[in-house]
């Protein structure tokens, strides 16, 4: 077996930026579930917030390549 | 792994004028072809192409520029909202079209120049509402203990003026360069699991081309995505660096 654990580690890492996602999202569709007329303002808050815990995701994409 | 390059012909990756290049100008002409042809003649009740471009338009206008920015100041910006998104749209979508099979951003320089123009862009906003002023508004949150202010700001000046524009950046870059990858992983583990597999092993490739399949049609919803993502953090980082306070 040859490779590179670095790829491994940044399996784990994503768990992480995974579990974030997740839960913005669920948030989101909770949110506009019971409040139907509250997506306009909703939605951009929701990818805001995707955005922002993909930043680790990507961090840690660009270390794995890194180091 | 790299195509050679185009203009000089033939000479290594990275010394010449590529296929990357050749795509986005081809982008250009793609996006200025259609908008100029949609709103060439323009009637009361639109065509169907006027339609389409009207629709796009009103999309970036009103959903990303209005609810974003803001109802009193959102026109300025509008036009770059506007281009940033179809610049990214198309080319990202060039990665799902066969044969060219390349989304530009996944060469990281075309990722670092869009999000270098933004941050530039909310930069030079922010000091031009503000004065010199903007950067204590920047990264001085309002109503947070004078005790622990020290720490506050440090990390405010990392997660905005060094943090930002790099995940802004790399997550166009790093979206594209992973579907691309992931495509041609699956192209190539078909290939090898059909042709060189052996006994039980070959027919397992056949599952690798219908995830293949699957991954290229759910890479066309993340381009897409990616493409919006880009667009609506270009005009938060405008809004936050127009608004009064932190």
């Amino acid at each position: 077996m040859e490779g590179n654990l670095n790829l491994v580690g940044y399996g784990l890492s994503a768990i992480g930026g995974a579990i974030g996602v997740g839960l913005v999202f669920a948030a989101y569709i909770n949110g506009v579930a019971r409040q139907p007329e509250a997506q306009r303002v909703l939605q951009p808050i929701a990818f805001l917030g995707l955005a922002l815990t993909e930043a680790l995701a990507i961090l840690g994409l660009v270390f794995a390549f890194v180091l | 792994m790299h195509l050679p390059e185009i203009l000089p012909w033939g000479v290594p990756y990275g010394e010449g004028f590529g296929k990357q290049m050749l795509l986005i100008l081809v982008a250009v002409a793609l996006i200025a072809w259609f908008f100029v042809a949609a709103s060439r003649r323009r009637e009361l009740v639109p065509g169907k192409l006027q339609y389409l471009g009207e629709m796009s338009y009103n999309f970036v206008r009103n959903s990303v520029g209005k609810d974003i920015i803001g109802e009193h100041d959102y026109k300025p910006y509008v036009p770059l909202l506007f281009s940033l998104f179809f610049f990214i749209l198309v080319n990202n979508l060039f990665g799902s079209i066969p044969l060219l099979q390349l989304p530009t951003p996944s060469h990281v320089g075309t990722a670092y120049a869009l999000a270098g123009m933004v941050y530039i862009t909310w930069i030079v906003l922010g000091i031009k509402k503000h004065g010199i002023g903007y950067f204590k508004l920047a990264v001085v949150p309002s109503g947070v203990p004078k005790a622990i202010l020290p720490l506050v700001v440090v990390i405010e000046i990392i997660s905005t003026f060094l943090v930002r524009p790099v995940t802004h950046s790399l997550r166009l870059f790093a979206t594209m360069l992973a579907g691309h990858l992931i495509i041609m992983l699956a192209a190539a583990g078909s290939e090898f699991l059909l042709l060189h597999g052996e006994g039980l092993i070959k027919p397992l490739g056949v599952l690798t081309i219908a995830g293949g399949v699957g991954m290229y049609l759910f890479e066309i919803l993340i381009q897409v995505l990616q493409a919006y993502v880009f667009t609506l953090l270009t005009a938060i980082y405008i809004q936050g660096s127009l608004a009064e306070s932190h």
